[in-house]
């Protein structure tokens, strides 16, 4: 009797293995680098991921894998569980998808913010952020009275140093006095360390903080300090309401839902996305009003003329740190260079850690 | 780098704030050490509570609960490890590893409610004297009461560790339970006490971190933080001071080379990152160099399992 009900159970559960497998339930995946709950870069991916669930997709997710081994294991994990597409949403995830990708020709992958597609089920997909930071920077060298902006950068990665330049750039035209100083925290998220690194800028002078790390430390500090700053990844104006000046959105739920869709239908085809205010991939927080309506206006227009394309943020004439052209007076630099970006422009203080 | 006695002062204030945390954790972990129990949960208490601290703030807006309540939950979860070591016999170890993992995962779990939720004032002491007085203005004054508990307490635990006949008692079951027990000393008892004082302590200083440092919930903010408290415990052969010393150090070190980044000195930045842990670890080892004194200090059954034969 009892062997034969435990025949049955597993006879069914079998069967349920087996016909799960032919109707192919569509289920998307998602590799987060950090914990759903940084309000930051990995909540914005989540809310993407909502979205994606909210049209009718099922989804999964593993939070807080680290960039490495690990990742290569999650992702596989995923693949062989029955996964269609899967979404890899940091830099350091880059060489463990491609790798996993190559023994899943079934499945699609999509990497964020990296540039290799070793296998035709491999797209990559990224924001120009560098437009957010153009706006940024436009409103500090307009605000900053020490003309000294503070920086806290998390990795030597071309994102993070095309996000400097483009902000350095944008102050410069605005305010040709200004000067950036730079803290590498090497993290992307101690809310400790980033506080201390905000501390240690507004110390040396700087009254203009902004950050390329994902907690809300920073304008925390800033807020009690009296200095202006920015949010990063989502709307952080609750944290510092009267520091913030603004925020860059990553909005990625638009971008998710579609792709879902297209590898449900049958449409998904491999492609390299980079899209920015235009497409709404990077929004902006409302602007804090503290800065005044002619400036109000004026970051308005900017913005309007980038998502137009009237203006581009890396605009020649450019140099480097030592006076070298980088970028011919008259034209703008193409999307190859700006993806390999590793030299600071001129008007950055220090050096790039090698 | 602006030189002037006042900036000093403001700096030496902000690496004091900084090196709360690891004093608070690795104080009562010290004392748990003491005691002959390895407890590796400080990361894991360190984290609930933070999240139990800031929880409370949120829920009874009252920082005196939260704060009160922090230790309560640290206390609580420490009670796991010592059921598990002191009664069922588990390793210390193996114990310890899961109770971080249970804490990070338990406090994620919890925190999902209070993510994005801004914190409130803490209350500083004396900020018009900071104003006032220069240079040991930002030194002495301006800062929550935690931060002063926090630099007493090394001064306490090494009095009470020295001259208190508790602190001998302690010392006893660290160095030979097996004694201690013949002398009628309850040695689960003792070892529980100090596991739930260092949870306490733990807890004490997660909600530092919550509540005052960075005053938000977000996952994982301890940071590894648990983890150099331990680090620093064993480096400075668990003597008091000399945990806060270390701290002071760590501490120092770490908000010193993020301003010598700011002005933008031409050292390897990767090199800057990693000097505080080379030079806590190196200043410790220097003033821990009389073998006598590591020997009195060091609690000889750390880590292993006591039970009484019956």
């Amino acid at each position: 009797m009892y062997k034969n009900f435990l025949r049955y159970i597993i006879s069914v559960l079998f069967l349920l293995g087996v016909s799960g497998q032919a109707n192919a339930d569509f289920k998307v995946g998602f590799v987060y680098v950090g914990p759903t709950g940084d309000h930051g870069w990995t909540y914005q991916h989540d809310e993407g991921r909502k979205a994606v669930e909210a049209a009718g997709i099922k989804t999964t997710y593993v939070e807080s894998v680290p960039e490495g081994a690990d990742a290569e294991r999650v992702i596989r994990q995923l693949a062989q569980s029955g996964h269609d597409l899967i979404f890899t949403t940091s830099f350091g995830y880059m060489d463990p998808t491609n790798k996993v990708a190559k023994d899943f020709p079934n499945v699609k992958f999509e990497h964020a913010t990296g540039y290799k597609r070793e296998h035709s089920n491999v797209s990559t997909y990224s924001a120009r952020f560098y437009e957010g930071r153009t706006l940024l920077g436009h409103m500090a060298g307009k605000m900053t009275k020490t003309n000294v902006i503070g920086y806290i950068a998390s990795f030597p990665i071309p994102e993070v140093i095309r996000g400097i330049n483009a902000m350095t750039l944008a102050a410069q035209k605005v305010n040709p006095d200004i000067k950036t100083k730079i803290v590498w925290v090497f993290t992307w998220y101690d809310p400790g360390k980033e506080s201390e690194a905000a501390q240690a800028l507004i110390d040396q002078g700087a009254d203009v903080i902004m950050q390329h790390t994902d907690s809300t430390a920073p304008v925390q500090v800033a807020e009690k300090a009296g200095v202006w700053s920015f949010g990063q990844a989502s709307d952080m104006q609750r944290f510092a309401p009267k520091s913030i000046l603004t925020s860059i959105i990553d909005d990625w739920a638009p971008y998710y839902v579609e792709r879902s869709i297209a590898a449900r239908d049958g449409t998904w085809k491999q492609q390299d996305t980079w899209h920015g205010l235009k497409e709404g991939m990077v929004a902006m927080a409302p602007y804090n009003s503290a800065m005044g309506s002619d400036l109000v206006k004026e970051v308005e227009q900017l913005q309007k003329d980038l998502a137009s394309g009237k203006t581009h943020s890396f605009t020649g004439p450019i140099y480097d740190q030592k006076g070298n052209i980088l970028v011919a007076e008259g034209s703008v630099a193409d999307d190859g260079m700006l993806a390999g970006m590793n030299v600071y422009v001129k008007g950055v203080e220090g050096d790039i850690p090698q | 780098m602006s030189f002037d006695l006042n900036f000093i002062g403001i700096l030496i204030g902000a690496i004091m704030a900084s090196s709360v945390p690891l004093i608070l954790a690795a104080s009562g972990e010290l004392i748990t050490e003491r005691s002959g129990v390895l407890n590796l949960g400080v990361e894991g208490m360190m984290i609930i509570g933070a999240i139990s601290g800031f929880a409370l703030m949120v829920i009874t807006d009252n920082l005196f609960l939260a704060v009160i309540g922090s230790m309560l939950s640290g206390l609580i979860i420490s009670i796991i490890f010592g059921v598990l070591t002191q009664s069922l016999l588990t390793n210390h170890v193996a114990t310890g590893l899961a109770l971080t993992i249970f804490g990070i995962g338990m406090s994620a779990m919890i925190g999902k409610n209070f993510v994005g939720i801004p914190g409130k004032e803490f209350p500083l002491l004396f900020i018009n004297l900071k104003e006032n007085v220069p240079f040991l203005g930002p030194i002495l004054f301006g800062h929550s009461i935690i931060l002063y508990f926090a630099f007493l307490l090394p001064f306490l635990t090494n009095y009470f560790l020295k001259k208190t006949k508790i602190g001998l008692i302690i010392r006893a079951v660290g160095d030979s339970p097996t004694s201690a027990s013949n002398q009628g000393i309850n040695v689960i008892l003792v070892r529980y006490s100090c596991i739930l004082y260092g949870g306490a302590m733990c807890g004490l200083a997660g909600a530092y971190l919550s509540l005052i440092y960075t005053p938000q919930w977000i996952e994982n903010m301890t940071g590894g933080r648990g983890w150099i408290a331990l680090a620093l415990v064993v480096f400075a052969t668990w003597s008091p001071i000399k945990v806060l010393i270390g701290a002071l150090i760590f501490g120092g070190i770490t908000i010193l080379q993020l301003h010598m980044q700011a002005v933008g000195l031409r050292i390897p930045v990767q090199l800057l990152s990693a000097l505080p842990y080379i030079m806590t670890i190196i200043v410790l080892v220097v003033i821990s160099r009389d073998s006598r004194k590591i020997k009195l200090n060091t609690p000889t059954s750390l880590g292993q399992i006591f039970y009484k034969e019956k």
